[in-house]
């Protein structure tokens, strides 16, 4: 509970940074930035797990529990994620999304 | 009695195959046959030990031979009804020991000179390895199905040496043709075993030939279309057997397998495999005879007294010596189905059984004996036609000699092995079915006659100018000519009434003056007419063919009877019931799953453009997606 703030106020802002994740994740061509932008989406939600549970359900953990769960798998699909564009950069020397389209065939 | 050991008996012509056939490139042929000769003596010495064991050691116990079983249950249905795996110790098991032992031993010998030289001489030995244990695991059967699994062995080992010579495609049809001729009629026999182990509930030899048993007693019990279903069961399994034993109108097969290496012919399609048929109808024969007063075991008389005949006058006419010998094998067998059909069950009753049992004894001798005198002349003169030979007597004294004492004892001649059983299967004949009598009394004047004939072609008439000039063959063949020779002079005089019959507990046989009189005399009779034919070279014989017109032409083509398959096959059933049929899977059944498969391939074709490979359209994709989602969500919501 932060005072003077609503959780309407909140979630607004949750909302607005997820769509900003989404619009990168959509428009961007390089592969790090879609990275960040995934990022971006997961902390939307993570703010909004802890936000919830301290709002509407003060005495219970649940919520916060998964935001650290959430963070801890963001960090290995992140670690995942650079080993994966590292190694494509290897192969291609490029980061850039559209010259991953061989893996279609 | 300790039956373990016999066992080994089957286990050691196994091993033998599978040594000589998975190393057959590495064996030297020297090597091979040795290992071939002494596996199959190692079994010939334990059988001759079981069966001194069985009749004189153990003997009889209460007056009856006693049954000896050892088995496993190898796979379970119902309490009663498995089928298992095992050996079963009877008189005729043991008697069937010793003549598969013997034929084969002598012809593992014999074919060490006869297969000398040739590619595949190893896998030759090795072929014969997989028949022995095949035909001993068939004679020990314990249950309908184990010898269902052993009969099938023989098959197959059968047709691997028919088309032993495979590069001609003479044996590969005549393989193949012996195959599924049988093969067919072994669908009968499955259908007979079906039936009774349906509803019977067993499968065991031993519960279902028990007089007093159950499948015995109860046989009126369901009946089918006037007959009992154990009729029906029995009728179907005759089947089987009538396919195995070559009976008329399944023995279209057994000429052509002649197309094999003359000792298997000798050991297969003479004096082991073809009587199966007999042996399974014995094995079963109390069911035959007491099943609805012995309903089924007319028909086994009356077709074997039928093929007797049948093949009696074809082997007249034929000019391939050991087609000549396969119908005269038919004949034979003819006769052993009839005394099995004409015969009773106790004492002397049993004596068509019992003969039977005996001329499939003696018969194995001289008929093994006679392919075997008769490879040897075509070692020596290469080629199996009548046209070629002639006047051998000078160059091949020893088969000359042998072949004669086998030709008089299939001819009934007494002293010789022969006269005895055919008696035997006369006085049953003559004691039961007059009819059935008569036909065994021509037919024997016929045997005696073609026999003769064949003798005379080969080793007398006309002096044939040879290229090469024939010589005897090496000791190797010579001297299972010799052992068999003297098995048919001596092997008619085994008491074999006191051993093998029917009820176990074996009666004294008499000789019938009158009728060994009779049959002597209308043997003697074929034997002086063949005298004046053949032994010189004249037109006598011409003349007379020309006489009988048609019907010495019809034998001649056998009657016609391949011809008949080919029509009823490929006329009949290929043209119009199979071609409809295939026509029908191929452009409804596989149309229908052709034309999904195709229909696939174009649509999936047509939508693959959407896969872009770009991941952001994808992702565009499933945002879109998700809001579509919502917005339906939301609109359900607010109504």
């Amino acid at each position: 509970m932060i005072e003077g703030i609503t959780i309407y106020e909140i979630l607004t802002v949750t909302t607005i940074i997820f769509f900003i994740g989404v619009y990168g994740f959509l428009t961007r061509k390089n592969l790090i930035s879609i990275l960040i932008s995934v990022e971006l989406i997961l902390n939307a939600s993570v703010v909004n797990f802890v936000v919830i549970n301290k709002y509407l359900y003060p005495d219970m953990l649940q919520g916060v529990f998964f935001s650290i769960f959430i963070i801890a798998v963001a960090a290995a699909e992140t670690a995942l994620a650079i080993s994966i564009i590292i190694n494509l950069y290897r192969q291609i020397s490029s980061v850039e999304v559209e010259d991953t389209e061989m893996m279609k065939h | 009695m300790s039956i373990d050991y016999i066992i080994l008996i089957p286990i050691i012509p196994f091993l033998v195959f599978l040594l000589l056939g998975i190393f057959h490139k590495r064996i030297k042929p020297a090597v091979s046959g040795y290992v071939g000769v002494f596996g199959l003596l190692a079994s010939a010495m334990l059988s001759f030990y079981a069966a001194y064991q069985y009749f004189f050691v153990s003997g009889k116990v209460y007056g009856v031979y006693q049954t000896f079983t050892e088995k496993s249950v190898w796979m379970n249905f119902t309490d009663t009804l498995h089928i298992d795996m095992g050996i079963l110790i009877d008189p005729i098991s043991v008697m069937m020991l010793v003549v598969v032992s013997v034929v084969s031993l002598m012809v593992h010998i014999y074919s060490r000179g006869y297969m000398k030289g040739d590619e595949g001489y190893t896998k030759f030995f090795a072929f014969l390895g997989l028949f022995t244990f095949s035909m001993y695991g068939l004679v020990l059967a314990t249950n309908l199905f184990q010898i269902y699994i052993f009969w099938e062995l023989v098959g197959v080992s059968s047709y691997l040496l028919i088309g032993y010579y495979y590069t001609k495609t003479s044996a590969i049809a005549a393989a193949k043709k012996a195959f599924i001729v049988t093969r067919f009629a072994d669908f009968g026999f499955l259908i007979g075993i079906m039936i009774i182990g349906y509803y019977t509930g067993t499968f065991d030899f031993e519960t279902l030939n028990n007089p007093e048993g159950s499948a015995i007693m109860n046989w009126a019990a369901t009946s089918f279309m006037g007959l009992s279903v154990i009729t029906w069961a029995l009728i179907f399994i005759f089947i089987g057997g009538a396919g195995k034993s070559a009976m008329f109108p399944l023995h279209i097969w057994l000429p052509d397998a002649m197309e094999g290496p003359t000792p298997v012919s000798a050991l297969i399609h003479a004096a082991t495999m073809v009587v199966a048929g007999v042996f399974l109808v014995a094995r079963l024969f109390p069911m035959f005879y007491f099943v609805e007063d012995g309903f089924a075991l007319n028909i086994v008389a009356y077709v074997g007294a039928f093929s007797a005949l049948f093949a009696a006058i074809i082997a007249i006419t034929q000019t391939d010596i050991k087609r000549v010998l396969a119908f005269s094998t038919m004949s034979q067998l003819g006769y052993m189905m009839l005394a099995l059909g004409v015969s009773g069950y106790e004492g002397h009753d049993g004596v068509g059984y019992m003969a039977s049992m005996f001329h499939l004894f003696t018969h194995a001798m001289f008929k093994a004996l006679l392919f075997l005198g008769a490879g040897s002349v075509i070692h020596a003169v290469h080629s199996n036609y009548l046209k070629d030979m002639g006047g051998l007597r000078k160059y091949m004294p020893i088969t000359n000699i042998t072949f004669l004492i086998a030709a008089l004892a299939i001819a009934g001649v007494p002293p010789l092995a022969g006269f005895w059983s055919k008696d035997e299967i006369l006085v049953a004949a003559f004691e039961h079915n007059k009819l059935i009598y008569y036909v065994g009394v021509f037919v024997a004047g016929l045997t005696a006659f073609y026999m003769f004939r064949l003798y005379f072609g080969i080793f007398w008439g006309k002096d044939t100018a040879y290229e090469h000039k024939p010589k005897e063959s090496p000791l190797s063949m010579t001297f299972p000519l010799l052992v068999l020779a003297v098995l048919s002079i001596v092997g008619g005089l085994i008491p074999f009434s006191e051993f093998v019959t029917a009820d176990k507990a074996g009666f004294e046989a008499h000789l019938n003056y009158p009728l060994a009189a009779i049959a002597t005399g209308v043997g003697i009779i074929g034997i002086v007419l063949a005298w004046v034919f053949y032994k010189k070279e004249n037109s006598l014989s011409d003349k007379y063919a020309n006489a009988f017109g048609p019907l010495y032409k019809w034998a001649c083509d056998k009657f016609y009877f391949d011809e008949i398959y080919m029509f009823v096959t490929k006329k009949i059933i290929f043209k119009r019931v199979s071609a409809p049929i295939a026509k029908f899977d191929k452009q409804i059944v596989d149309g229908t799953m052709e034309g999904i498969g195709n229909k696939t391939v174009v649509i999936s074709k047509k939508i693959k453009g959407i896969q872009s490979g770009k991941v952001q359209d994808y992702a565009f994709a499933f945002v879109a997606g998700v809001v579509v989602v919502a917005l339906v969500f939301i609109y359900l919501w607010t109504n």
